[in-house]
């Protein structure tokens, strides 16, 4: 297992307690130069572990806001380096817990796959999850992952049957992403997601995430004992429009970890 | 000739690769229901109930076959035989209702009521439309914004015929945010939902379907030219958008190693980015809507914009197939501008009496730039001008 795996089981450690909040922001979302500031503002909310999207022209999992985010950030210039570039900036301004970088496979294919699993390592992200990249297609990124010293998250849906249930759970060397309901980012109800995480629990030894459609603090307190971590997407994006996003982006993630 | 054509079933191909392009990228949400579909489809295009099916419905309904014109004063002006393939004569004016009609079957088969499909120009939209209130299946369709505006008349067409017709985007929203659109109901709602898409793109085994959907065009052409003129075509040329019209054409001629294979994309008003929607002849490859083929993206593997006189051809993809065939050199591709189809089709209707869709334009206009003196043109006309009106009519150089 490598290092940034088991820095990743730390922040999300399998206590069967309640979940720790994973915060999801969007590089270059409301501003190009202010990711860092949001990334140090979800930790010091309370965030265990951060999942950073690098915004792309075609999201098909993200919902209306991360695609309006995501349409922002790349007409004000953001582009995977600069992300990078960010998440570099917010590590040597202090920043403690895991990364993990969420884009889709083409910006990842057109950087190289050896090459962006280089950069984002020694830009000091942890993991990386790419939600169009099916168990099928995924050797060649595991590969570069793996030599980079870089995880690899694996995503989960409902509609997954068993079998492949377990080869995500055993290929996962991040956290494992449950998605809580069919669906892209933002909607639903997220405790659909329970008998997902019931079947998915015994099949891996990796955190498991929940994710899709948690909005609240009561949906967090909902998911003890079953899932390590939540990804808090949505909410947080909407959060970072305000007026001071780096305050809102704190108050939002300290009220979703309950202090 | 009796009856349509039959289709080209072939094996889907391992993992829809078509040498290094196609494949399937999409979220995990969507896998077991492309499995699926690729196992239902395989079971159903051997059933010969399944396939009676289809032929009843393209013979009676659709109107299959359709006919093989020979252009006489056209092929004057080129200077040998032109050949028209009159897919503009089957129902709702396209080569689409193919593919439609086809998917609908399949989805039923597979207890699945509730269909979405994306629609550019308003074809495929029209033809899905269309088969559900044949079949009585809910319909949704997504339509960019830009589109729905130049193609005001389908989406009426479509709402008079039940289909709920979802507005997609931005104002200048076009195929390919409808088409990233459709894919997001189709993971919301998959376990109820058949997605139907419109050309021969997206993740296996969407491109392996609709090729062999529209696969009928293919074989009734081959034997039609060789009753009708007495031999195979030295050329045959399709429009490419996504390909579907263009790879079904094909389909029946790729053995034949003496026939030359032309698609012609969408030059639009030149080669600059965001121009144009020649995905083959500018592109890079990447993978756009699950599927790797050429693309128009910048060096960041962000989708470029795009742009063609005729929305069935604004497209930043193209078929796997299509990429294939143009790096095996068994096809060929080029791109004609806004200024080169809109000649063709005033040309065509006023030669031959026929109002052709500005994507078919694209394909006569090919045509017209082959030599003189040689061999026949078998010219796919995927569809029928009447929607295009408008564009054509306001259209001003820019």
């Amino acid at each position: 297992m490598s290092s940034a795996g088991d820095a990743i089981l730390a922040a999300l450690p399998r206590s069967g307690g309640e979940p720790r909040v994973c915060p999801y922001l969007m590089a270059g979302f409301p501003d190009p130069e202010g990711t860092a500031d949001l990334l140090l503002a979800a930790e010091a909310g309370g965030g265990a572990l951060i999942e950073v999207g690098i915004p792309h022209s075609d999201p098909l999992a993200d919902g209306p806001t991360l695609q309006a985010a995501g349409r922002h950030a790349l007409a004000h210039g953001m582009t995977t380096r600069l992300a990078l570039a960010q998440v570099e900036l917010a590590r040597s301004r202090g920043l403690r817990v895991p990364v993990v970088c969420m884009t889709y496979l083409n910006p990842v294919a057109q950087f190289g796959l050896e090459e962006f699993c280089r950069a984002a390592a020694a830009a000091g992200v942890d993991a990386v999850l790419v939600p169009d990249l099916p168990l099928e297609e995924m050797g060649g990124l595991e590969g570069s992952a793996s030599r980079a010293g870089l995880g690899l998250c694996t995503m989960v849906a409902p509609t997954t049957p068993d079998r492949r249930l377990a080869l995500a759970a055993a290929r996962a060397t991040g956290f494992v992403y449950c998605v809580s309901r069919t669906g892209v980012t933002g909607k639903g109800d997220p405790t659909e997601g329970t008998d997902l995480l019931d079947r998915v629990r015994a099949l891996s030894g990796r955190p498991l995430v929940l994710g899709f459609g948690v909005r609240r603090r009561s949906q967090v307190m909902a998911l003890a004992g079953l899932a390590d971590g939540v990804a808090v997407g949505t909410r947080i994006v909407e959060a970072a429009t305000g007026a001071d996003p780096a305050a809102s982006v704190r108050e939002v993630v300290a009220e979703l970890c309950g202090r | 000739m009796n009856g349509p054509g039959r289709l080209i079933v072939t094996a889907p191909p391992p993992r829809g690769r078509y040498g290094e392009f196609g494949g399937s990228f999409v979220p995990e949400t969507v896998v077991p229901a492309l499995q699926q579909l690729e196992a239902a489809a395989v079971e159903a295009l051997s059933d010969p109930q399944f396939l009676a099916e289809f032929y009843r419905l393209e013979a009676g309904y659709a109107g299959r076959p359709t006919p093989l014109h020979h252009a006489r004063r056209l092929s004057e002006r080129v200077g040998r035989p032109v050949w028209l393939k009159r897919e503009d004569l089957l129902h709702t004016g396209a080569h689409k209702l193919n593919n439609a009609l086809g998917q609908l079957l399949l989805a039923q088969r597979m207890g699945k009521h509730r269909i979405v499909a994306e629609t550019g120009a308003g074809q495929h939209g029209l033809a899905t439309a269309t088969a559900c209130a044949l079949l009585g299946m809910d319909c949704i369709v997504y339509m960019g914004r830009e589109d729905m505006r130049r193609q005001a008349v389908n989406v009426a067409k479509m709402k008079l015929l039940g289909a709920r017709v979802e507005p997609v985007g931005d104002p200048a929203a076009t195929l390919k945010d409808a088409t990233s659109e459709a894919i997001r109901d189709w993971v919301t709602n998959v376990r109820g939902t058949h997605y139907v898409i419109g050309s021969a793109v997206g993740p296996h085994p969407y491109p392996w379907l609709v090729r062999t959907l529209q696969s009928v065009i293919g074989s009734e052409a081959r034997a039609q030219m060789l009753e009708l003129a007495g031999g195979l075509p030295e050329v045959v040329i399709a429009s490419v958008g996504g390909g579907s019209n263009a790879i079904g054409i094909f389909a029946a001629f790729l053995a034949d190693s003496e026939v030359q294979l032309l698609g012609v994309e969408a030059g639009g008003r030149g080669p600059e980015p965001g121009a144009n929607g020649a995905s083959l002849g500018l592109g890079t490859p990447g993978v756009l809507h699950g599927s790797r083929s050429y693309i128009l993206q910048d060096r960041d593997g962000q989708v470029l914009p795009t742009h063609s006189i005729s929305a069935g051809l604004d497209y930043p993809g193209v078929g796997p197939e299509h990429a294939n065939l143009m790096a095996t050199g068994r096809a060929s591709y080029l791109a004609l501008d806004d200024r080169q189809a809109l000649d063709a089709f005033h040309l065509l209707t006023r030669l031959e009496g026929i109002i052709p869709a500005l994507e078919s334009s694209h394909a006569v206009a090919a045509a017209l730039r082959l030599p003189a003196g040689q061999g026949p043109i078998l010219v796919c006309l995927s569809g029928r001008g009447d929607k295009d009106l408008e564009t054509v009519l306001g259209w001003e150089p820019s």
